[in-house]
């Protein structure tokens, strides 16, 4: 078996692997929210101990008082912090354990890629999905060793298999050496934070989404009350998944801003102009104004945090229609998908 | 959860200090935004409304939204600037919409009026928000620390201990904690203050400080980059010139107007100033893997600037050559087949390498020979047809398998007639234009098709031959020179710079107070922080930690504070978060 097989296949592993990661997050969250409907309902029942009380004796109160922003915020803080014993969420350690696996299989497969190949791994769309798909991994589990966001595992996962099932079926090419527009050190650079950014981008995204989600829900939407969506009470409040995705779209923005200015540096070497609106220089552009956008809004009075949301979906959807749509429809210059 | 007051408002710098917690009605300008209702204000009001208007950060807004939304029809539609053949098919294609959408200036989109209209007014609005925003930073970094507010009891950061040490030394401590080793640049500002005794509390020392002040100096310096950058970009744009020349191996090209095939100069740049450098094309090399991809290009050439020695220099892709005031990118490369035609009365009327045009990967190239100075009396000759490098023949005809020369053969159909050249009008050289042409056919009236490998010589049936003597390659060269880089590079990385500065500096203010009670030193500290801030408390609490004599039995606040996560991202509530729910 060759190098370059080897590692189409540890791809295969690493997704099966993160497969696995997703059930048991799945299971966490509908584990969880299972508990917590029963929980209510005892509540309910009940009305010998009330919910405000136990938390104060549990040290929850502070949880409880910053995040209640919902009528129901100061039983939930409750039952979280009274209610789940350790190893009562076993599902999520089995998640974030397998989810370090199969992210460790996908950065070897990566790797070796780019033995096989001789290069950087990341100079065609099959290995810009993957690697954007590692990064958003690496994001998710590097913030989590710091705070508890295993609430998010199922999506990031979910979407990592979405993009490496999409790149192994849609985007496959095999191995090889680079066409000389593309050999240049700027290859490493620019199409590098590329990439990272948009995986930090996908993860904000995803957090973004459960902000809109949570929100409704708490709003008193009916679709979002039903069962089964009682899960959505494991997230943070919207205020601090916003602030959770900001800060994430922060790092983003910057490392995007360098990603266009990289690139700019880079066609003036490679096509003799630094600017031509070329597709993608013309995406990247409406993806940098876009979340420029984000930004502002985020300080203005009337468009934070719902409407800022958005701004992130659409920012999110240019930043895929950029990698996909402009190098799939478009015939410009950045035709480096290799297909 | 847009009612919460996780975010400050807008340009208003200062941040709310609790007793003012919704000061700004309408965060959007530097001016408290003007909702004029009167009638009556006239053309002055009316103007500084729309002033007003035009700075508010709405509209910065919406006028940001405007400007992704005008760039997409540049990628969806063919552009004249990079591509006039697919505008014109396009128009072809397209006979009722195209010449509307032409005259809204949907194919030159990035210079339409509305596509600058949009960013021209949001320059302008960037203008008219800075400067004030400038003025007041300016004042600001010259000002000192917020006063300590009364009561600390609604900030959302916060740490109370005892200490065994004097109320003074706890405070000297503090300032010295906060202030950092270095002298110049400080971490905090830091003022020490004194409270006579009140009824409920006898005299304390306090410490108040702020951080972050370069959180705006970056905010400042990146739209003022931008601004920079976009000058600089205009000012690029007068004072360019760009073109481009066909060079075949062997021959030379001198640094001239007349010896580029297209030139094109920005409106203040003076063509007589090009530097009168001369180049020959040496050789050019190609390197293909197996199936054909391209691997290496290397142009070789030699160079010679005016009153200089000629030296010998590479050009790649990727590696453009320096010569003159411009740089030289190789843009492309393809096949020019030397050919000579003699006409029906044996003169030579046609002799030397003639360009054609790779349209694939193995360089299938298209190409026209125009053959006008033919003998009195004849007819013109035209020759429209393909270089195959690595021709392999089939049943069907013949086709190229490779993109080296393998087996070269040129393809070509025969017309006679008038090529139309002398109408004055400029012809393209890469198409003939057959009206007044007709082909010429074999006997049994199917067209004539000539097939040539390199070294051969062909009667055309009209008298006269071709004669396919060589195959020399030629390469696309760029030549630009734009003064203004230099600029742009700086500009675009301290917008970088700054951006990273004003989005990662946390804003932070940190009070303590400290008083004697009981035979022991009570001390309080609270923070608060403008924009999310995970590591206030932290602050906080290593403020206390730091003091000296700072004894067990602290009060609860301070250590649940710091491990409930929940806590840690308590800087999102902008103003002093209530420790009480958000609504
Ligand atoms: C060329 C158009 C513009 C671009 C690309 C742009 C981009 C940005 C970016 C990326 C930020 C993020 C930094 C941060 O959030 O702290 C920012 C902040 C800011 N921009 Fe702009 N901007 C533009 C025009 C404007 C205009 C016209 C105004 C004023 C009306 C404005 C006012 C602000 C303000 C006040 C902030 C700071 C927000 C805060 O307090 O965090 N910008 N801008």
């Amino acid at each position: 078996m060759s190098i370059a097989e080897f590692s189409t296949d540890l791809v295969w592993g690493a997704a099966t692997v993160l497969a696995v990661s997703l059930i048991a997050f799945a299971m966490d969250l509908a584990q969880v929210s299972a508990r917590r409907a029963e929980a209510s309902r005892a509540e309910e029942q009940s009305d010998a101990a009330p919910a405000a009380e136990s938390a104060d004796s549990a040290g929850a109160s502070v949880s409880s008082a910053v995040e209640g922003g919902t009528p129901s915020g100061g039983s939930t803080a409750t039952v979280t912090a009274t209610d789940e014993a350790p190893q009562r969420r076993r599902a999520a350690g089995i998640g974030v354990s397998t989810a370090w696996l199969g992210t460790i299989l996908l950065g070897v497969a990566i790797a070796a890629r780019g033995v096989a190949a001789g290069r950087a791994p990341w100079a065609n769309m099959y290995e810009f999905t993957l690697v954007g798909a590692f990064v958003a991994l690496v994001v998710f589990l590097g913030v989590n060793v710091r705070r508890d966001i295993r609430w998010l595992g199922a999506f990031v996962t979910g979407i990592a298999i979405l993009f490496i099932a999409v790149a192994q079926v849609n985007f496959f090419v095999p191995a090889d050496g680079l066409q000389p527009a593309l050999q240049s050190y700027w290859l490493v650079i620019h199409v590098g934070v590329a990439i990272i950014a948009s995986g930090i981008f996908t993860v904000a995204f995803l957090m973004s989404v459960l902000q809109l989600l949570r929100d409704s829900r708490d709003e008193g939407s009916a679709i979002l009350n039903r069962r089964g969506w009682g899960w959505l009470e494991l997230t943070p409040t919207p205020t601090r998944l916003e602030g959770l995705s900001f800060r994430l779209n922060a790092v983003g923005f910057v490392l995007w801003t360098f990603t266009v200015i990289a690139g700019a540096i880079w066609a003036e070497h490679a096509w003799g102009r630094y600017w031509g609106w070329d597709p993608k220089e013309v995406w990247s552009f409406v993806v940098w104004v876009v979340y420029a956008a984000y930004l502002h809004a985020r300080t203005t009075r009337g468009w934070s945090g719902r409407r800022a949301a958005y701004f992130v979906l659409v920012g999110y959807a240019c930043v895929i229609f950029n990698f996909t749509g402009v190098n799939l429809i478009f015939n410009g210059k950045h035709s480096y998908s290799g297909m | 959860m847009a009612r919460t007051p996780y975010r400050p408002e807008g340009i208003d710098d200062a941040f709310s200090t609790g007793e003012s917690s919704s000061a700004r009605p309408d965060g959007s300008s530097p001016a408290p935004a003007a909702r004029p209702t009167a009638p009556a204000i006239g053309v002055r009001g009316m103007l500084r409304w729309m002033w007003r208007q035009l700075t508010s950060m709405r509209v910065a807004l919406l006028l940001l939204m405007l400007l992704a939304v005008a760039a997409v029809p540049g990628s969806v539609l063919p552009q004249t600037s990079q591509d006039a053949a697919a505008v014109a098919a396009y128009l072809v294609d397209h006979p009722t919409t195209g010449p509307w959408l032409e005259a809204a200036g949907f194919f030159d989109v990035y210079s339409s009026v509305w596509f600058s209209a949009i960013y021209l007014l949001l320059f302008v609005s960037l203008v008219g928000c800075i400067l004030p925003r400038t003025a007041a930073h300016w004042r600001a970094l010259r000002g000192r620390p917020p006063r300590t507010p009364r009561r600390f009891a609604r900030f959302p950061a916060q740490a109370t201990g005892t200490s065994s040490a004097a109320p003074e030394a706890v405070a000297d401590a503090a300032v010295l904690h906060l202030r950092g080793r270095r002298r110049v640049l400080p971490i905090f500002r830091v003022e020490r203050g004194e409270e006579p005794a009140t009824a409920n509390r006898p005299a304390t020392a306090t410490v108040a400080a702020e951080r972050g002040y370069l959180r705006e100096s970056g905010n400042l310096l990146f739209h003022l980059a931008l601004l920079g950058l976009l000058v600089s970009v205009a000012t690029g744009q007068m004072l360019h010139y760009r073109g481009q020349a066909i060079l075949v191996e062997e021959r030379g090209f001198a640094n001239s107007v007349v010896d580029y095939d297209t030139f094109e100069n920005g409106a203040l740049f003076d063509p007589t100033s090009l530097e009168a450098f001369t180049m020959t094309l040496d050789r050019f090399e190609s390197e293909f893997d197996a199936v054909g991809t391209p691997r290496d290009f290397t142009a070789y050439v030699t160079v010679t600037e005016p009153g200089g020695e000629p030296t010998s220099e590479t050009i790649k892709v990727n590696h453009p050559l320096d010569a003159g005031d411009a740089k030289i990118y190789l843009q492309g490369n393809g096949y020019a087949p030397d050919v000579t035609v003699r006409d029906a009365d044996g003169e030579v009327a046609f002799a030397g390498p003639v360009p054609f045009i790779p349209e694939d990967q193995v360089y299938t190239s298209r190409g026209v020979i125009k053959v006008p100075d033919v003998s009195p009396g004849l007819e013109q000759i035209g020759f429209v047809g393909y270089l195959l490098p690595t021709a392999v023949m089939e049943d069907g005809g013949a086709r190229s398998v490779y993109p080296q020369p393998g087996n070269p053969q040129l393809v070509l159909d025969v017309y006679t007639g008038d090529l139309g050249l002398d109408e004055g009008v400029p012809q393209n050289v890469y198409s003939l234009d057959t009206d007044d042409m007709t082909p010429s056919t074999e006997e049994d009236g199917t067209p004539t098709t000539i097939v040539l490998g390199v070294g051969d010589t062909v009667d055309l049936p009209d008298g006269g031959s071709i004669t396919f003597e060589d195959l020399p390659r030629y390469v696309a060269l760029d030549l630009r020179h734009d003064p203004a880089l230099g600029f742009i590079l700086t500009f675009s990385l301290l917008a970088l710079g700054g951006l990273a500065v004003s989005l990662f500096t946390p804003r932070r203010r940190v009070w303590l107070r400290t008083w004697a009670e009981d035979g022991r030193t009570v001390v309080e500290v609270a923070g608060l922080a403008r924009h999310d801030d995970a590591g206030l408390q932290g602050q906080v609490d290593d403020l206390l930690a730091d003091l000296p004599g700072i004894g067990a039995g602290d009060d609860d606040t301070s250590s649940d504070d710091t491990t409930s996560d929940d806590t840690t991202t308590n800087g999102e509530a902008d103003g002093p978060a209530p420790r009480k729910a958000d609504r």
